[in-house]
């Protein structure tokens, strides 16, 4: 496993080094940061190099962070069939700007991706049906991002209903 | 609808009220759908261990035309209300609702944004269950407690 | 003449749906040229929720997301959170778990194929698999009390110990249940109802599987040998042995086969977990996270300090982010969790599988009949609330 993340960093680092903002280790797991114009170039390479073959994309998801200039931190997680390893991709978006969409390299990405919008909004690049879907209809705002509030009921302690329980927002 | 509006106005009526609850109450017919967790254990109380045939109302109905009885068995989301409510009153009268398990009766453990905080708010609940997921010995006390409420009620006075 | 395309909704409600999924289907007479799956209708914000509470909080929230699987989810976040906190987990617990999560995988798995059966028209099916699951959810009810949302793992290791006569009781079951299996494929694999119904309908290419990021048993009815028990092991399951089931055939019915030799593989599982089951504490060591005994508290001061901090403050795992993947009955469940230091999680994800294999839908609907949607979605074997979360 360790060894195969060496080979990754190596050879992603050969290929994309001025693509690569960071990379970091943490419990075993190799994370790069890259640079958004290189996205699709890497994923596709990670994808298609033969001695790679990260071929499945796990997961997609998205992290957000108000306090950065860049705000969105959309997170790819790729597996390799061959060397049953992990490998975490991360690219920063400020609020407003696209990211390309991976609908075209995994068709799950597209589904992924719906979620992040819906839940972040962030919005990708060429996707076919960038709409939400989990929020109800008429949502509005997006609910995982820090500044939304959980919007929580305070414990009601009268059973009249003239006095309504209090929503915190 | 049905036997309430065939009745004129100023009439007692006790043997009739005795004999049309004894019908009804006995012939519960829930509409079968589920929402979450509790809609498993919904399923085992229909299941052959707890066999909710005994008490004459397994008939689970997939059309909420022909059903009476509608059990909420889980959480229900902001974007399910309408359709809930939708379902509701697509139901003929007389028509009764047991809320199952704590989200569908408060809001459970899910306090936010996407939760209705009580199925009380849009349906009329006749019957709250609380546990999560309640046991089906308990739904079965709910549905049992359900009937003996509509022995009590009068064939004059069932809300429309 | 002018033919037009019909669409057609399906669900929220609708008995075959198993729970709250809603498909937009477009069709040309019976043939389903496109499949919409529209979900969130049981939309939780779990994940959100997640966030305003302490980590070992999160658990009982893990249980009410896949709940046909309660300790397979439980699992993936405690094995999630003892990485970040590097805790190392003693060899009881450990087996304990593999135990428990093979249990809650026949579970699943019994639900699976008696409300699959009964969409398709088998109506006793139904029956059985609940009359067997009974028994599991005894399991259940023995270790933590509680019949479904037992949220029995702990990071660091079990709520409590395992009690006495766990053992005697899950015997009865690896005793009963291989005959019981063998009255399911009596009763199914070669009836030619359930073979008309279910060969070579919703079939989806193996490059098709890759693409659209179906694991667990669809991808393994696809004839990819992949299963994360063997190819990254957690919780020692490679000191077990067992086989992966697989099948070419990508339909309905390799599924359907898939599942049911994976019952057969989880006894094999437990049986060996049980006879191995080392002595020993059934907690890790980590003062400040995992709670003292109950004992303890009542009679030292150190321990209650501890307690009284673990329940009020929390704990504050490392800065970084960590993602652990764990093969649930449904497939890859995966929890990423992004810690800044404070006792909350800064983010908790969850890679729910259920949630990418209904995207997959539309793949295996088109150019088939409406009632084959019905057998498909039973296929992939959906549960809703980790659907939506
Ligand atoms: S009350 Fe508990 S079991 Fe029932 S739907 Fe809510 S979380 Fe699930």
């Amino acid at each position: 496993m360790i060894e195969s993340l060496e080979r990754t960093e190596a050879r992603l680092g050969d290929k994309f080094g001025g693509g690569i903002l960071e990379v970091s280790h943490f419990r075993d797991e190799l994370t790069f940061l890259i640079a958004k114009e290189s996205l699709i170039d890497i994923l596709i390479f990670l994808k298609e190099d033969a001695e790679l073959k990260y071929i499945f994309l796990t997961d997609l998801t998205a992290t957000d962070w108000p306090d950065r200039e860049e705000r969105h931190e959309v997170v790819y997680l790729l597996y390799s069939f061959e060397s049953h390893s992990y490998v975490r991709i991360k690219v920063r978006a400020k609020e407003g700007v696209k990211v390309p969409t991976a609908s075209g390299i995994w068709d799950v990405a597209g589904w992924f991706e719906r979620e992040v919008y819906d839940l972040f909004g962030v919005e990708f690049e060429g996707h076919p049906d960038m709409t939400r879907i989990l929020t109800a209809d008429g949502f509005e705002g997006h609910p995982l991002r820090k500044d939304f509030p959980l919007t929580y009921e305070k414990p009601q302690f009268s059973h009249s209903v003239d006095e309504p329980p209090e929503v915190v927002k | 609808m049905g036997l309430e509006e065939k009745i004129p106005e100023g009439i007692l009526l006790t043997t009739v009220d005795k004999m049309t609850n004894w019908a009804r109450k006995s012939s519960l017919w829930p509409l079968g759908f589920g929402l979450a967790c509790c809609a498993i254990e919904m399923m085992s109380t229909y299941g052959p261990r707890f066999d909710l045939a005994r008490f004459g109302m397994e008939v689970m109905r997939p059309s909420p035309r022909q059903a009476d009885l509608m059990i909420v068995s889980g959480r229900v989301s902001n974007k399910m209300a309408p359709v809930l409510k939708r379902l509701y009153g697509q139901m003929p009268n007389p028509k009764w609702v047991i809320s199952m398990g704590a989200c569908a009766s408060t809001g459970g453990v899910f306090n936010n944004y996407a939760i209705l905080q009580g199925v009380d708010k849009i349906l009329p609940v006749d019957i709250y269950v609380p546990g999560c997921p309640p046991r089906p010995e308990q739904l079965i006390e709910g549905i049992v407690k359900l009937q003996e409420k509509i022995k009590s009620e009068s064939v004059r006075r069932k809300k429309k | 003449m002018e033919t037009r395309s019909m669409t057609l909704n399906m669900g929220p409600q609708h008995p075959a749906t198993h729970g709250v999924l809603r498909i937009q289907l477009e069709l040309e007479g019976e043939t389903v040229l496109k499949a919409y799956p529209i979900i969130g209708y049981l939309h939780t914000g779990i994940e959100k929720t997640a966030e305003s509470k302490h980590y070992r909080k999160v658990i009982p929230l893990t249980d009410r997301m896949d709940y046909l699987a309660p300790m397979s989810n439980n699992l993936g976040y405690c094995l999630a959170m003892e990485k970040l906190l590097e805790i190392e987990v003693p060899e009881k617990a450990q087996w304990a778990r593999v135990c428990l999560t093979e249990l809650t995988r026949i579970n699943s798995h019994l639900v699976w194929v008696g409300t699959h059966a009964l969409d398709i028209g088998a109506m006793s099916m139904m029956l059985y698999g609940f009359r067997e699951r009974e028994k599991i959810l005894g399991i259940y009810e023995l270790v933590s009390g509680q019949r479904m949302m037992s949220t029995y793992f702990r990071i660091g290791g079990l709520a409590e110990d395992i009690p006495p006569d766990f053992d005697t009781r899950v015997r009865e079951i690896l005793d009963l249940f291989p005959s019981r299996y063998d009255e399911y494929e009596d009763l199914l694999t070669n009836n030619p109802i359930w073979r008309n119904r279910t060969i070579g309908v919703a079939k989806i290419s193996p490059e098709d599987a890759l693409s659209s990021g179906l694991t667990g048993p669809l991808l393994r009815a696809c004839g990819f040998k992949h299963d994360l028990r063997k190819a990254n092991p957690y919780s020692s399951y490679d000191k077990f042995d067992f086989d992966i089931p697989t099948n070419d055939g990508c339909d309905v019915y390799a599924r359907y086969l898939v599942r049911l030799e994976e019952m057969r593989q989880s006894l094999r599982i437990i049986r060996q977990a049980l006879d191995g089951m080392p002595e020993g504490p059934f907690v890790a060591d980590a003062p400040g996270i995992v709670l003292p005994p109950k004992e303890r508290v009542l009679s030292e001061m150190e321990a209650l300090i501890f307690h009284f901090k673990i329940i009020t403050e929390g704990f504050c795992p490392p800065e970084g982010e960590v993602y652990q993947g764990i093969e649930s009955p449904k497939g890859e469940i995966g929890f990423y969790i992004v810690s800044d230091g404070s006792p909350y999680p800064y983010r908790m994800r969850v890679r729910p599988p259920s949630f990418v294999h209904v995207g997959a839908l539309d793949k295996m609907c088109r150019g088939g009949l409406l009632a084959d949607v019905i057998a498909a979605i039973g296929s992939i074997d959906i549960v809703l609330g980790e659907v939506d979360r």
